[in-house]
């Protein structure tokens, strides 16, 4: 695609990032600084951070691709990423943030002074940032491959490098204030051109999204064909086709369905109930995105940066607000990608219609141009920003629970600035290694396994460590292991395993309907077998997590 | 401290003062109960950790079955899913637009009610009864 603005658009989001980041550098002195802002940040700012560093190019590409190629079944993710800040802020928000922990890690030490726990809750921290790491550096080559046609290699390492330098230059306290301006950013991204495409689509005589006789092509389009497949037009004939073939449509020339690429047609997607997994995989994805929030390790260290517990609550909520307000505008563009850009559903890219639509319903004229600049940049936003926060937190436990370790000053010791730097670089090379390596899957469905293994990791170490007294420390590492093991499991099956059918499938590729009771049931059992090893301070510790902080106790 | 005194310099009544003094010992007392781990200060500690606990749980029902139960609603009864509001069919309704306003409100109810839970707790720690 020919587009002049897009390359200066993205460009200056870097810059932005970089000058704010810089600009936070100058501020940033202390270790504390550069972990945790040292606790000065604003509600309101922490508020638009969070929301800026959860909206990934999961949220911000990967939802609205969805919804085009599946429909309504898929709503579950977007209405699933926002709940699961009701659900944190429901159980974890203001205690998380009264026990005074900076990591996970840390609330593994402060609930039950457990060296080998907090082992164990460094290792899933790492593994879950990486898995959501990866899908961001892909959504950033495929925004770059569709944009500007350049190298898919060249988007996934711009982003890992950008992202690395500056949180290795400017830590947490310039991250808040780039959140915070990412947010705003991505949702003016989306916001904008979404105006503009539904007033074009009111005076196109408002075309229907399922018409009866299927999709139809809304202008002349060229198809390249990547794998050899049998294409089925809407009257039953069908056409064998090669690699590298060029197929030209006709405007009002029905969308054929292209073998091998799933996509569900007409009634399917208007309609639940017609999800791969059925019932089973609908409430697995509810519980994997409701409960797998809390147990994020990017979204839970934003959490250290509020003032109190109250103001914690306060936070989740506006974050709630804010996130939803977001997830109306992925919806609109799915929707209406079948109209303007059906062509996606014959290349299974669909991850691509938000960045497509502006010009395909606008026209390639300045103004398509310009708002499909806007949406570039808002993209690259949300990979920079989810990055970033991502990458802060795991190096955050690298240098304080790997670094520190090494150098002997013992887990938990706050390390130095420069440990903070090498972990960083550390956290940040091995996720654009794998982003350069592994087969790409659609980055809605990677983020949606690294919900689920939050969620049954940390999800039930959380809840149950602060409403709980009789949780032991052997409890929970039993629990982590069996519920967050078997779903790490399911992970490394689908990326690097053989394709599944049956019920199987539909087991391993949403896991948490079954992993999250499971780590759920074998914490309790666990702690109630291994009853004297309840930490004897637990009624202190329960006071410090739940008294309000007007007692000043 | 400054004795604030009256216009004729003689010192104004220090009943006042007395009062404050022996309001703060009680007050640090429950505080010490609550810190020292005893049975009243344990007692306080868990009532507030349970309404805590009953009111995230209770608000938890409300939205498994707002929003969780209509995956078995549209697959028991599929003739719901075709029902349309303004041209859109329920489940779009619901879930692309619906969901979102639903869930800021349960979390409005949860910050409002969780303060006044704590509000509760300071005020038993502030003013025990005697």
């Amino acid at each position: 695609m020919d587009n002049p603005y897009t390359v200066p658009a993205i460009v200056a989001v870097t810059l932005a990032t970089l000058a704010i980041g810089f600009y936070g550098l100058k501020l940033a002195r202390t270790t504390s600084d550069f972990l945790v802002a040292s606790r000065v940040v604003s509600p309101t700012w922490n508020a638009a951070a969070i929301g800026g560093e959860y909206l990934s190019a999961a949220s911000f590409l990967g939802v609205a691709g969805l919804i085009l190629k599946y429909g309504v079944d898929v709503l579950w993710y977007p209405v699933g990423f926002a709940a699961g800040y009701l659900a944190l802020l429901l159980f974890v928000a203001a205690p998380l943030r009264r026990s005074g922990a900076f990591t996970l890690p840390d609330f593994c030490e402060v609930r039950l002074h457990s060296r080998g726990l907090r082992k164990l809750a460094t290792a899933f921290v790492v593994f879950i940032g990486w898995l959501y790491l990866v899908p961001q550096l892909q959504g950033a080559g495929l925004t770059l491959t569709t944009v500007t046609g350049g190298p898919y290699e060249l988007g996934a390492l711009l982003v890992g490098v950008v992202v690395t330098a500056n949180v290795a230059l400017g830590g947490m306290r310039a991250i808040t204030f780039v959140q915070a301006f990412q947010y705003w950013l991505k949702l003016t991204a989306l916001a904008v051109p979404a105006m503009f495409v539904v007033l074009h689509w009111q005076a196109d005589g408002r075309p229907p999204v399922t018409p009866p006789d299927g999709l139809t092509f809304p202008a002349a389009t060229t198809v390249v064909v990547d794998h050899p497949a049998t294409l089925t037009l809407p009257d039953g004939s069908t056409r064998e086709v090669r690699p590298g073939e060029e197929l030209a449509f006709q405007a009002g020339e029905p969308v054929p369905h292209v073998s091998g690429v799933d996509t569900a047609r007409d009634l399917d997607w208007l309609l639940p109930g017609n999800d791969a997994g059925g019932l089973f995989g609908t409430y697995s994805l509810i519980l994997a995105t409701f409960l797998g929030t809390m147990g994020l390790p990017h979204v839970l260290v934003r959490f250290y940066t509020n003032p109190n517990g109250a103001a914690a609550r306060r936070t989740t909520l506006v974050v709630l607000a804010l996130v939803g307000l977001f997830y109306f505008l992925p919806t609109l563009y799915g929707v209406l990608g079948r109209v303007y850009t059906p062509q996606l559903l014959m290349t299974g890219e669909t991850d691509a219609v938000v960045l497509l639509l502006p010009v395909a319903v606008l026209g390639s004229g300045v103004l398509g141009q310009l708002l499909a600049a806007l949406v570039a940049a808002g993209a690259f936003a949300a990979f920079l920003s989810s990055s970033s926060g991502l990458l802060t937190s795991v190096a955050g436990v690298i240098s304080t629970d790997v670094l520190a370790h090494a150098s002997d000053r013992g887990p938990g010791q706050r390390g130095s600035v420069r440990d903070f730097r090498v972990a960083a670089l550390v956290a940040g090379l091995v996720p654009v290694v794998l982003a350069l390596n592994v087969a790409s899957l659609d980055v809605s469905q990677v983020v949606g396994l690294a919900f689920a293994v939050a969620a049954s990791s940390f999800c039930p170490l959380l809840v149950l460590g602060i409403w709980w007294r009789r949780l032991t420390d052997l409890g929970a590492a039993a629990g982590i292991l069996a519920g967050g093991g078997a779903a790490v499991g399911a992970v490394l099956v689908t990326i690097l395993g053989p394709p599944l059918h049956g019920w199987a499938a539909a087991m391993i590729a949403q896991p948490a309907a079954w992993t999250v009771p499971l780590a759920f049931a074998v914490m309790v059992a666990v702690s109630l077998a291994t009853r004297r090893r309840t930490p004897p301070d637990v009624g202190t510790t329960m006071l410090r997590l739940h008294a309000p902080e007007s007692l000043r106790l | 401290m400054e004795q604030p005194t009256s216009g004729d310099g003689a010192p104004q009544r220090t009943r006042i003062v007395l009062a404050e003094v022996v309001r703060r010992r009680d007050h640090d007392r429950v505080r010490a109960e609550l810190t020292e781990q005893t049975q009243v200060g344990e007692a306080l500690v868990r009532g507030l950790v349970r309404a805590q606990l009953a009111l995230a749980l209770r608000l938890s029902v409300v939205v498994a079955i707002g929003l969780g139960a209509l995956p078995l609603l549209f697959a028991v009864a599929p003739t719901t899913s075709t029902v349309k509001i303004f041209g859109i069919s329920l489940p779009w309704v619901l879930l692309g637009i619906g969901a979102f306003p639903f869930l800021v409100a349960v979390g409005w109810a949860y910050v409002y009610l969780a303060e006044r839970n704590e509000q509760d707790f300071t005020a038993v720690v502030r003013r025990p009864e005697r």
